[in-house]
């Protein structure tokens, strides 16, 4: 007893949790306590061992030793049930909502019975709207989930969370996807939850964010903590070099004159099978030795635009031209002749073969080359031979080049792509989210990369989400909402909020 | 319960699974034949025998083992794809149908030209048949399991027609059968029943080994079979591949039949297959799709069912417990392959 009073403003304390997955130590004694009222930011890398610790706080996986303590009481059995019904709710980086429901019947959903259904809908539709005013979470009850934002969605989940009453809410990653501006509406609601006495455990690896929000970080580092400080007591850098174990050397950028056009969109238009115009009346330069990025929310066009200049896709209409040539074959056998390097957005599914073997991978584009192949037959010597150099240039860490490529970290995989495209001195490199999901070692990495091949002259087309990554790469920036790409502006001119309003649709005169 | 991949299957495990796997239908086999009233490892003894024991019994199961080989390489090369022919039986009957065609009279040729010239026209008739579900699937995206799996009755259906029609042999006393194969047509035995057919499908297995792991449409085929959006990204000629893959599939099945009427039968008839085309989706997955895996899981199912037909002359037990046996090692058998590659935990 005497030891709860003592610690009545801890809502949460972890004990000691280790979790072992086969030869890894996913978590390794892993200790902490969550205040009463603030906001806790866990950062680590990838593969620190922040996921699995959520997963057992929330009952998906079970700790091999430890212990969890929610409002001084041992929270025993492992379900997501009973990590609820103690007061814990998460928001998922992936979305858990049924489209096809309404905002009331998704938090209703799993919550309350359907026995008297219409009687409680009445009564869940006032606690909804009054939890919306409470917390700045405004929302339509009745509009469908599938007609939202992303931004609205996470709202639905923190509502629905919050419906059910819990004191100490888990968000797993919860600014990957939002614009500036829902970030920031996003810290004034976790602020009005913190006024409220409930405690919030921030899970990122973006240091502005963290040091923004949060009262206290915990640094994770390959399943350790390495680090309990007050937010205000640190610098970014301080926390970069905690979280990787090394100081992390900021990429160069070299001032470049841009030299002639080598990719040129003149009105081109892309409709989908329905007639729906998926990028529309685009027009767009990429020059030598320059990095033009694309900014925008994902699903406004930035997948067309790929796939048109990948070869997975014809334009309806317009001009394509390369190299002052107009392109009239789009395959993606012409646009790997063309020289032009792809960095698909996702290494999974389009930029790798998971069950296939690294040497195999690293021909996918073109085993069709003499080099590679002679009547039929592949040359494997030279195929090995030429996995054997990427992996040493690229720095890729594997056993050796016959080692398959799922087994590979998200950061190794994307050496490899970047060493399959741009081994082979590519003019025009095309490159969408080639950041996404890595640690931040590889991150440098991969803008190093970037960088050096504008450095000999590459035009690369950038198209990513994360706007730090543009606003620090690119010479020249657009945005690019619902299918419509602005003018081009210099970076220099471009601040984070006018880019924020660009892409919620607002006009550049209006945005500034 | 949860399963973790395993990162590196250990060799031993990989070996010993699916002797593991087999050892424990067999095991799960026994109640029911024990139920039969016999002492199971006396049945076991039996059906060793009876299947491998004695020369004789060895041509008896290498011979019910080719086509098999046969349709199991079919399956395998198309699977390896993921594409799902399960028209296997309907290819081998087409081959038997080109073999009659061809060979009972409308060519009169030397063996040396005439058997490679049917075996040619087999693999056409076979690999034609399922480039129909394959251009259904890349022009219009049509599911290919169901239309492989209709074309079979509608194969047979259309054999049905010829033996009781225009390739009646008017000299089976009424028999709905085909003319005979002239010795010109005919397969040299190896010793018993076994044939010539059984050192065509070692050296198909051999050469599909070859593609698979040289040829650049074997890497083709494999990346689209394990991601074919990547497949796409990286410009892999999906249509023209599947294309390929079905012809060659239905092609493998299709000599099968030209095999099994050429070197054991002697004419097409209806009873021309007991279902060897669907067996082969059993061998195909039991060989983990690798074509010298097909060669001896074609074995095994074989003796299995030469060693029941022993044990049910023996002892004169039902010879469905064959098919018992066989579903069960595959049921085993797809455990085990799970079983190496994930391993099991048991949540506290």
């Amino acid at each position: 007893m005497n030891s709860t009073s003592v610690q009545s403003d801890i809502v949460l304390h972890l004990n000691h949790i280790s979790k072992r997955f086969g030869s890894l130590l996913a978590n390794d004694d892993i200790s902490l306590e969550l205040r009463r009222g603030e906001v806790l930011a866990l950062l680590g890398e990838n593969g620190a061992g922040k996921t699995t610790l959520m997963n057992i706080l929330f009952g998906h996986y079970t700790a091999d030793s430890g212990e969890i303590r929610v409002f001084g009481r041992s929270l025993q059995s492992s379900s997501p049930k009973a990590a609820l019904s103690a007061g814990i709710g998460m928001v998922h980086q992936h979305f858990t909502l049924a489209d096809n429901l309404t905002v009331l019947e998704n938090i209703m959903l799993g919550t309350e019975p359907l026995w008297h259904l219409w009687q409680r809908q009445q009564n869940a539709r006032q606690r909804v709207i009054a939890l919306a005013d409470q917390f700045g979470l405004s929302m339509h009850p009745d509009a469908k989930i599938a007609d939202l934002s992303v931004g609205e969605r996470q709202r639905v989940e923190i509502l629905k969370a919050l419906y059910r009453d819990v004191k100490i809410l888990i968000l797993d990653e919860p600014t990957a996807v939002l614009t500036p501006q829902e970030t920031e509406a996003l810290f004034t609601t976790l602020h009005k939850l913190t006024q409220a006495e409930l405690s919030v455990m921030f899970i990122s690896h973006k240091l502005q964010e963290v040091m923004r929000v949060s009262d206290r970080v915990i640094v994770l580092r390959t399943g350790r903590v390495v680090a309990t400080v007050p937010t205000a007591e640190t610098t970014p850098a301080a926390l970069a070099e905690l979280m990787v174990g090394r100081p992390i050397p900021q990429p160069t950028r070299q001032f470049q004159t841009p030299g002639e056009a080598l990719l040129q969109l003149a009105a081109v238009t892309v409709a989908s099978q329905d007639g729906r115009p998926l990028i529309d009346q685009l027009d767009l330069t990429v020059r030598q030795a320059e990095i033009v990025g694309i900014a925008g929310v994902s699903g406004n066009g930035q997948a067309a635009l790929f796939n048109l200049l990948s070869g997975l896709l014809t334009p309806t209409s317009g001009t394509v031209r390369l190299y002052g040539q107009v392109c009239d074959r789009f395959t993606a056998t012409d646009m790997v002749r063309a020289n032009i390097a792809r960095i698909p957005e996702d290494r999974h599914t389009t930029g790798l073969i998971g069950d296939m073997s690294i040497w195999e991978n690293l021909i996918l584009a073109d085993y069709a080359e003499p080099a590679f192949s002679q009547k039929g037959f592949l040359k494997r010597h030279s195929a090995i031979a030429h996995a054997n150099q990427i992996i040493q240039a690229f720095d890729v860490r594997c056993p050796s080049p016959f080692a398959t490529v799922r087994l590979l970290s998200g950061g190794n995989m994307q050496k490899l792509i970047l060493g399959r495209e741009l081994s082979r001195q590519p003019q025009i490199i095309l490159a969408s989210q080639p950041t996404r999901g890595l640690d931040l070692g590889a991150v440098t990495y991969v803008h190093q990369q970037l960088l050096n091949a504008r450095d000999r002259g590459a035009g690369i087309l950038l198209i990513s989400e994360d706007l730090d990554e543009l606003l620090s790469l690119c010479d020249r920036l657009c945005v690019i909402y619902q299918g419509k790409l602005s003018a081009p502006m210099p970076t220099e001119t471009v601040s984070l909020q006018t880019l924020g309003l660009m892409m919620a649709g607002k006009d550049k005169a209006d945005a500034i | 319960m949860q399963f973790d991949r395993r990162e590196t299957v250990p060799l031993g495990l990989a070996v010993l699974a699916p002797i593991a796997a087999i050892a424990i239908a067999l095991l799960l086999c026994t109640p029911l034949i024990s139920w039969t009233g016999m002492p199971a490892f006396t049945a076991y003894g039996i059906m060793f025998t009876g299947a491998l024991g004695s020369p004789f019994a060895w041509s008896e199961t290498l011979s019910r083992a080719t086509p098999l080989m046969f349709t199991g390489l079919g399956v395998a090369v198309a699977f390896r794809a993921r594409f799902w022919n399960i028209g296997a039986e309907g290819q081998f009957y087409l081959g038997a149908i080109a073999a009659t065609l061809l060979g009972t009279g409308l060519l009169n040729l030397p063996a040396i030209i005439l058997l490679p010239l049917i075996f040619m026209a087999g693999f056409l008739f076979g690999g034609t048949l399922l480039l129909l579900p394959a251009i259904l699937k890349t022009r219009i995206q049509v599911d290919e399991v169901v239309t492989t799996l209709l074309l079979n009755f509608i194969v047979l259906l259309v054999v049905s027609y010829l033996v009781e029609g225009p390739l009646k042999d008017p000299a089976a006393l009424g028999w709905p059968q085909a003319l005979p194969v002239p010795p010109e047509a005919t397969l040299p035995k190896l010793g018993g029943r076994a044939h010539w057919g059984l050192m065509i499908a070692i050296a198909s297995a051999i050469l599909i080994w070859i593609l698979n792991a040289r040829a650049v449409l074997g890497y083709q085929m494999k990346a689209i079979g394990a991601n074919i959006q990547a497949a796409l990204f990286a410009g892999i000629p999906i249509n023209w591949v599947l294309l390929l893959t079905a012809l060659l599939s239905g092609g493998l099945a299709g000599m099968g039949g030209v095999s099994e009427v050429s070197g054991l039968k002697g004419y097409l008839s209806l009873d021309l297959s007991p279902g060897f085309g669907y067996t082969g989706i059993v061998v195909a997955m039991l060989a983990q799709l690798h074509p010298i895996g097909v060669l001896i899981s074609a074995i095994f199912i074989a003796a299995i069912y030469v060693g029941a037909d022993a044990m049910s002359r023996a002892a004169n037990l039902p010879s469905y417990l064959a098919d018992v046996i066989v579903s069960t090692s595959l049921l085993c058998m797809l455990v085990s392959i799970l079983l190496t590659r994930y391993r099991v935990r048991w949540r506290s």
